[in-house]
């Protein structure tokens, strides 16, 4: 259907290479935030579980708007140069999948902070320190909120569109590559890219799935 | 280690929760020395009790006064083991060495101290084993070495055989007595008369929230001063 060529190499890499650090910076700022909602008890707290909630369904376009305008020429942050670039890129994705994120972590973190309050208290765990016994506790059901970011970055063509521009070598993408050769009428290519990107997503969800189920098993 | 903490007041402590009262001013003193036990039927308000002297619960009236007033050290000082302990997804050795970094253990001490009291409650074969796959009797072995490791002057326990088999609670019992001849002041609550026989000096009972009687063990058995504590020995619920 179509070869497997240098260019089409460049594409997949870039796009693992954007997801990636989405997902590794979003899970960085997401999880500390997810434990604190879990943990802290502070007035306005359900207002703010609400809202994050809310905010895993944003629009990818309007991700990619909002950091279009920020990144761009007279935009706040228009003097690092970032637009149309990988860096905009991750920004976007980064704020994208942020929500989703610290709210699945926030969700388990606080099921699992019901089972262990009492004996970490007791223990006389307090703040900072409960909170990552907690996080690394959970660490095995924190991967489920990792890998649903990893989807929803992988998956989404708005905001690298927008903020990117799909430009050929520099920052076309799998997602953006598919909608570029829908359009122009090439669906075999499209359609392969959509394999490639689907036997991506499967392969990393299944070895997440399988390290999960080896950890649980082996510590209970 | 400085004077105790010992001893624990209740000045007329109460405590509700969702407009419900489930202690109802209760006043104690708890002293160093004989090991107390909270009798009661199911409901009767013991673990809530134990969780207020132990600072776990805010009572809603009242106050728990300690003879130390640095919150820290009254931290360190005493331990509680639970109906269903709670275990970290670690080897049973670093759960120990867990709670001896919260206590200020300095590093290098750690592990042999935690090793010392794996030891004291038969675990030492087990160390290395994740301490979630242990059973039942074993988790709650673990959590006694937990607080045996902590040398605490005061062990709370609320009901900690409930869980298990006749042979597991023996197990478990044992621990407990090292823990009194080792020193520590214990204060279990159970609705087992057997047990609280066993390891018990002194009952305080509980009945819907209010402390009806305080008696030294022998003499609550034989001669119980209210018609609900001698119902509840005689093994009737007292208000069916």
């Amino acid at each position: 259907m179509f070869q497997l060529d240098a260019e089409l190499w460049r594409i997949v890499l870039l796009s693992l290479e954007v997801s990636l650090s989405a997902v590794l910076l979003a899970t960085l700022l997401g999880l500390p935030l997810g434990a604190a909602l879990a943990v802290k008890r502070f007035p306005g707290r359900r207002g703010a579980i609400v809202t994050l909630n809310a905010l895993m369904g944003l629009p990818p376009v309007v991700v990619g708007l909002l950091v279009y305008l920020l990144l761009s020429r007279a935009g706040p942050l228009g003097e690092l140069g970032l637009l149309f670039t990988p860096g905009a890129m991750i920004i976007a994705q980064t704020i994208l999948i942020l929500p989703i994120i610290a709210a699945l972590a926030r969700q388990a973190l606080e099921d699992a902070w019901r089972e262990y309050e009492e004996q970490l208290r007791s223990l006389g765990a307090q703040g900072m320190q409960a909170a990552l016994t907690l996080l690394w506790d959970a660490r095995f059901s924190l991967i489920t909120a990792v890998l649903a970011g990893l989807g929803r970055a992988s998956a989404e063509v708005g905001a690298v569109m927008i903020v990117g521009g799909n430009i050929d070598g520099v920052t076309r993408v799998m997602t953006t590559a598919i909608a570029l050769e829908t359009s122009k009428g090439d669906l075999p290519l499209a359609l392969g890219l959509g394999f490639v990107l689907i036997a991506i997503v499967l392969v990393l969800n299944a070895g997440a799935q399988l390290v999960k189920e080896a950890a649980q098993r082996r510590f209970g | 280690m400085s004077s105790s903490i010992l001893p624990l007041t209740l000045d007329n402590v109460a405590y509700a929760s969702n407009g419900q009262r489930i202690i109802a001013g209760v006043s104690l003193s708890i002293e160093a020395g004989p090991s107390t036990v909270i009798l009661g039927a199911n409901g009767a308000g013991k673990s809530v009790l134990m969780r207020l002297m132990h600072g776990l619960l805010r009572p809603t009236a009242g106050r728990v006064r300690w003879s130390e007033a640095d919150p820290a050290s009254l931290r360190r000082r005493q331990a509680m083991v639970f109906q269903r302990p709670v275990m970290l997804r670690r080897s049973a050795l670093a759960n120990v060495v867990y709670a001896l970094q919260l206590a200020g253990v300095p590093s290098g001490e750690r592990e042999a101290q935690a090793r010392a009291a794996l030891d004291e409650v038969g675990l030492r074969h087990l160390a290395q084993r994740p301490a979630r796959v242990l059973s039942g009797g074993e988790q709650q072995r673990l959590a006694l070495a937990r607080a045996w490791a902590l040398h605490p002057e005061v062990l709370f326990l609320d009901e900690p055989t409930a869980n298990l088999d006749p042979s597991a609670a023996r197990e478990i019992e044992t621990v407990i007595k090292a823990f009194d001849a080792a020193g520590t002041k214990i204060v279990m609550a159970t609705h087992n008369l057997g047990q609280a026989r066993r390891l018990g000096d002194e009952v305080i009972y509980l009945q819907a929230g209010r402390v009806l009687e305080r008696a030294p063990i022998e003499q609550f058995f034989a001669r119980p001063a209210t018609a609900e504590a001698a119902a509840f020995v005689k093994g009737e619920l007292p208000w069916v």
